[in-house]
This record gives structure tokens, sequence and C-alpha cells, in this order.
């Protein structure tokens, strides 16, 4: 089934450029008629549409923050995160593909990748030709993603990587060329006498021995995007898949993630909007007690507050973005988008799936989809708890992890 | 080669189309898009431009200030320039007018090998326009032609009541594609980014040597307007045995299929 999404009218977009207003514009053309009308299927299927994430990279989608020089399309994160809110209001799925492979495959390389790394990698991960994966989170390791304990140990001139990662995001399609993984790789002291751990990063590629990526979980939503647990039982890379500095593996993570979360705010944002774009829609068209429902003061104000929900979510990652493109500091920002664009997926969804009674609870309408698949917006990437642990410090609060 | 290719904004298809008292498009009734068939239309000189990178594609439309944005789509898409035609005294024009003012564009744009326009728009739907341009100009003028094939000349095939036949035509040349072309391509990043650095001319009737009250030309009146009468409910056929034969029965009164071709169910 093909979803014609109600076009709705209201402009959040006061700030956006013209240029930005095209991209947006583009994306969800694309987003309608190219990802729409394969959702459902990817969906039951648990598989990502392979010829979909081809068609994003001839767009230049993957390339969008990254400048040409590398490969890239020389825009900035406020187009990258206009991109993944236009996706994500069909399919965040999709979405969550591009952002991921950007923010936590292609974006760690771009940063702290040495020339060999970024000239090997970054041209086929800008292009969309293919993905990698970031794995940090462990079965003891999740929101204290410090406590990793996956070791890698210099051994000549290889490493010897031995631990496993869970729930890592593009790790296993046919064309993910890496993970990243987080590993310890020694013990330090630090300046008050206490031994910290030291965490480095190495670059593990696909089909290196003793590197399994097990089946894919079976998730609740975002069930087309690729996610598995990796074994590393001794697996040899050489010394130079060293991302980054040693012992900076953990610190440059977090920074990635402070980012990051602009971007999942923006795909809960683009959620949030699918799902007020089908209830006005829906209301309008549904005739109960033979009044289109849309007339019942109860339903009207059920959307107008999902409008609101939409209209400060995208106001928030706006301002984050636009800092962060402007090199100001947006730490907290990025914390509170996302802390509040989730909030307004998982509320506009459930408001939306109300809406539409018991059609909004079969797997092929688009708000039941958005439903199930929104709940994961208030875990990954930092936990709704993690965001309110930043937000408090940032006001000087002194709240134990 | 130069390839003049003819845009339209149209109300969206999929939105509220609505008329004014004058009967005219109600533009605030719906967003405007680029109509589609004039997207494939770009499509096929696009995909001529991929194979010969000598081809230069020029876009043209004539429509209220708002066209702007279908053409600056057109230049992301991969366009090299565009033409606007505004004027004030285009409101309301019919298609004669319509014709001689694209003619008059085509001219003013100068060495046009071929131009390529979409047999009918959505929202007119006159399908005369690229006949007239050829009269005006004396181009060889193919209609309704899919598969189009660009070289020294231009070739395709037309639907006929019972196949298809092969059409050619010398350049320089007007041609109508159908929607059995190829859907257009999405504008990529690097060209909505690039759009901004390409031409886009603004022409009025003076420019173009046009009298703008077209004194040749007879003209069509709105003499009144009439809403689409709203759609009676379908008819339901319960099976009780015969289903088959009302369906039939039903099918031909409609003169959705023939009653001979009936006869053998
Ligand atoms: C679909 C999917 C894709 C993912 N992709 C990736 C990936 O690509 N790479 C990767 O590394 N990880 C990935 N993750 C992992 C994800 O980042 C973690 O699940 C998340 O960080 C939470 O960690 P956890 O599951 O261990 O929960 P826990 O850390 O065990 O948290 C459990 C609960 O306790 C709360 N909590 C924890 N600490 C505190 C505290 N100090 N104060 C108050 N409350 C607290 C949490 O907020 C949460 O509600 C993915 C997860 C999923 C489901």
């Amino acid at each position: 089934m093909t979803q014609t999404l109600a076009r709705t009218r209201q402009d959040d977009g006061f700030d956006l450029t013209e240029d930005e207003r095209d991209l947006s514009a583009m994306v969800r053309e694309f987003a309608e008629e190219v990802v729409a009308p394969r959702s459902y299927e990817a969906d039951r299927e648990h598989e990502l549409p392979l010829d979909v994430v081809a068609q994003m990279g001839e767009l230049g989608l993957f390339g969008l923050p990254f400048p040409e020089e590398v490969g890239g399309q020389g825009g900035d994160y406020m187009a990258f995160c206009l991109a993944v809110e236009g996706l994500a209001r069909v399919d965040q799925s999709i979405a969550i593909t591009l952002e991921a492979a950007v923010g936590l495959g292609a974006m760690p390389v771009f940063r702290h990748g040495t020339e060999q790394q970024k000239q090997e990698l970054l041209p086929a991960l800008l292009a969309g030709k293919a993905l990698a994966g970031f794995g940090l989170t462990e079965t003891g390791a999740g929101s204290d993603a410090g406590a990793t304990r996956t070791t890698a140990v210099l051994d000549g001139d290889e490493w010897v990587v031995t631990g496993s990662k869970q729930f890592i995001t593009n790790s296993g399609t046919p064309i993910t060329s890496h993970v990243a993984v987080t590993a310890v790789t020694g013990r330090t002291t630090d300046a008050s006498g206490r031994e910290r751990r030291e965490i480095s990063t190495i670059i593990v590629p696909t089909g290196t021995p003793g590197f399994t990526v097990e089946p894919a979980y079976d998730k609740v939503g975002w069930r087309a995007s690729d996610t598995h647990p990796l074994t590393l039982d001794g697996v040899r890379v050489p010394a130079s898949n060293l991302l980054g500095e040693r012992g900076r593996g953990y610190a440059n993570f977090l920074s990635a993630l402070d980012e990051g979360r602009i971007a999942v705010a923006a795909l809960a944002t683009g959620a949030a909007q699918g799902c007020l774009e089908e209830a006005v829609r829906y209301a309008n068209e549904r005739v109960v007690f033979d009044v289109p429902i849309a007339q019942h003061q109860h339903i009207a104000f059920t959307i107008a507050r999902m409008r609101s929900r939409v209209h400060t979510a995208r106001l928030s990652w706006h301002d984050a973005a636009r800092r962060r493109d402007a090199g100001a500091s947006f730490k907290e920002q990025a914390a509170i988008a996302k802390l509040v664009a989730s909030d307004a997926a998982m509320l506009n969804a459930r408001d939306a799936t109300q809406v539409f009674g018991g059609y909004g609870f079969m797997n092929e309408s688009l708000v039941g989809r958005h439903y199930r698949d929104s709940k994961i917006l208030e875990i990954g990437e930092g936990t709704s708890e993690v965001q309110l642990m930043l937000i408090a410090r940032s006001l000087g609060l002194g709240v134990q992890a | 080669m130069k390839i003049v290719v003819l845009i339209k904004q149209v109300p969206d298809t999929y939105g509220e189309r609505k008329l004014t008292s004058e009967g005219l498009v109600d533009r605030d009734a719906s967003d405007a898009i680029i109509d589609e068939i004039s997207e494939r239309a770009l499509e096929v000189a696009l995909q001529r431009k991929d194979s010969d990178k000598a081809t230069e594609v020029v876009v043209l439309s004539m429509g209220p200030a708002e066209a702007k944005d279908a053409l600056r789509k057109a230049l992301s898409m991969g366009a090299d320039a565009a033409f606007h035609v505004l004027d004030d005294a285009l409101v309301a024009s019919d298609i004669g007018w319509t014709a001689t003012t694209l003619a008059a564009a085509i001219r003013h744009i100068g060495d046009v090998d071929l131009v390529i326009a979409g047999d009918a728009t959505t929202d007119g739907r006159g399908g005369v326009v690229p006949a007239m341009i050829a009269e005006h100009l004396g181009l060889s003028h193919l209609a309704a032609v899919d598969g189009l094939e660009i070289g020294a000349a231009v070739s395709g095939s037309q639907a006929t009541e019972s196949g298809s036949r092969t059409v050619h035509a010398p350049l320089p040349a007007i041609v109508s594609i159908t929607e059995s072309a190829d859907e257009a391509r999405f504008p990529n990043f690097k060209g909505i980014m690039t759009a901004k650095r390409k031409p886009l001319t603004v022409v009025s009737l003076a420019d173009l040597g046009v009298d703008p009250s077209f004194p040749e030309l007879a003209r069509s009146v709105i003499v009144s307007t009439a809403e689409r009468p709203p759609r009676e409910g379908g008819r339901k056929v319960v099976d009780e045995g015969n289903a088959a034969a009302e369906l039939v029965e039903f099918l031909a009164s409609q003169r959705l299929i023939s009653a001979g071709s009936a006869k053998g169910v």
C-alpha cells in the first residue's frame, strides 16, 4: 500500500535558506515516491532495502555533512539532519540507517582517521556504496559505556581483539565494510591516582577471521534497520587499524554522540510530523456517527497538541544544529533536543494510533509502525534519563551517574 | 544540440483543485508543483545530455511569479538555463495566446534544434500547444511519441487505434512525449546547490516583441463555470449465482467492454 500523506502547510522553516528548503522538498518527494511504497514489506520481512539505500547514495545523502575534498557533498550538519527528518516521516528504519551510517560509521573516520584510513574508507561510505557500524554497547556496558569489557592487545604489529558487542546498527548488511569497536587497550592512573581503563577504538573489517556477525535481533521496531550482536574471538587486525589516538576511544565516541543526538532528534521530529499529517488526514476522512471525527473537539485538540510537539521539537533541533555548524557549544541543546523530540515522537505515535482506532493497530498503517518504531528513540544514542543527567549537570547539579 | 523543454507549473494532482469565480485555476487551493509530464519531458532531454555532454538543455515556462520555483527545480535536476515569461497581460491567456507567446520565446532563445513538451498538461489537458508552436515556427512536429530517439533527426513510436507506428522527423522539430517516458530523476544535493548559479532569465511580452493584445488572434472567453458533479455511489453486485452476468452487463452498459466480446462468458 502506498501512503499518500496529507500535505500540511504549517511552516516551521522560517530560518531555512532556499537551498535547505529545496533539499527538504527533494527528500520529501523521494521519501513518498521511493521509500514509503517499500516500507511495509521491509518492516515485515526485517530486511533493509538495499536498492533504496543505493538511490539515497545517488542523491548524495550519505555525503551531506562532509567537505567535497573527501568525497562529500559540501553541506553541513543542518542539511544532513533535514534529510534524516524528511525520511523519518515515512520510515524510521531508513532514516536511522542513514543517521547511523553518517554519525556512527563515516563521521568517526572523518574526524579521527589517518589520511590513509580516510582515503581507503570514506569514498565508499560517503557515496552510500558501503555502510559501517560503531560498536560500543556490550551486555554490561550501555548507558555506562565506559564499562567496556572487550580487550585489544598489541601483539607485534597487530591488535588482537577479544570480546563481544550488542545492538550494533549497520554491522551486518551485505555492504558493511567495517565496524569500529571500542576496546580496553591498557590501564592508566589519572591525576588523583585512581586506576582507569584505557579505551581505544579499533577498525575491524567485515570478514576478518574470528569476527562473527551473529544473527539479527528480532526487534519491536526499526525492523528494516540492520542490528546484530558481534563476537570477536582473537581477531587480528594491523596496528594501523587504531582509529584516533590510543586511549581516546571513549572520549571520541562521547563527542560523536553529542552530535548524533541532534540527528536523532531530527529523526524523532520527522516521526512526530508523519504521525501528525496522518492524523489530520484521517480525522477529516473518517466518518463516525455521521460526522468526520475531526469535528469532535477532543480529536481536534489532540491533534493541535501533536502539532505543538512537532513545532517545539523542530525548533529545538534546528537550534542545536545551527549552533554546531557555527562552532558554538551545543552539548546541552543537543540533549534537550533529543529529550523533547523523542517524547514528541512517542506521544504523537500514541495519539495518532488512537485517532486511527483499530486501523492504527495494523502493521500496514504508518502510524502503527511509528508506534512501534518510536520507543527506541527514548533509548538509543543515550536514554532519556542520560539526557536528563546531562541537562542537570549543565545546570551545575551534581547528579550521580 | 540545443534542446528547449516546456515546463508548466500546475496545482498538485493529489491536492484539492478548484476554479475561481472567474473560471481560472485557484492557485491558493493547493500546492503548485512542476507538472509531472513536464518533468518526464525534461528527463528525456537530460538523458540525451547524459550521453552527449555537448547538449544544452534550456527550460522554458510561461506563468505567474511562482513558476520560478518550477524552473529552479528543473535547474537543480540538471537543466543548464531557464527562461520565464512573466507578464501581467498573460493572466487568463488561452491556448492560442500561450502558443504564440511560447513560440516567440523559443525564437528569442534562438538556435533551438529540438523542443520537447508533454502531450497534455494535467490541469488544462488541451494537448494542442506543441502543434500550434510547430505552426508558428515552421518546425516539424511529432505528437504523443513513445521512446523518443534523438540524433541527427528524431524518431519514436505513436500509438494508433490498432497498434503503433514509427514516426520520424528532421530537425529542428517539436515533439510531445507521453506518460510512458521514464520517470524524472530526483535532483541531488549538488544539483540543488549549483542551480543557484545557473542563469534564470525573466522576459516580458515586450522583450519578446509580442503585442499584449494579441491582435491577430481570436480568443476563447469563459462564459460560465461549474463544479464537477460529486461522484455517485457505486453499484454493488451481490453474487446469487448470476454475478458474472451482471458484471458483464454493467461493464457493457458503461461501454467498458463491448457487448460482442462479452458473448463468450
Ligand atoms: C535498535 C538499537 C540500535 C542500537 N545501535 C547501537 C550501535 O550502533 N552502537 C552501539 O554502541 N549501541 C547501539 N545500541 C545500544 C544503545 O545505545 C543502548 O541500548 C543504550 O545506550 C542503553 O543502554 P542499555 O541498553 O545497556 O541500557 P542500560 O544502560 O542498562 O539502562 C537501563 C535503564 O536504566 C536507566 N539508567 C541507566 N543509568 C542511569 C542513571 N545513572 N540514572 C538514571 N537512570 C539510568 C536507563 O536510562 C534505562 O532506562 C542500539 C540499541 C538498539 C535497541
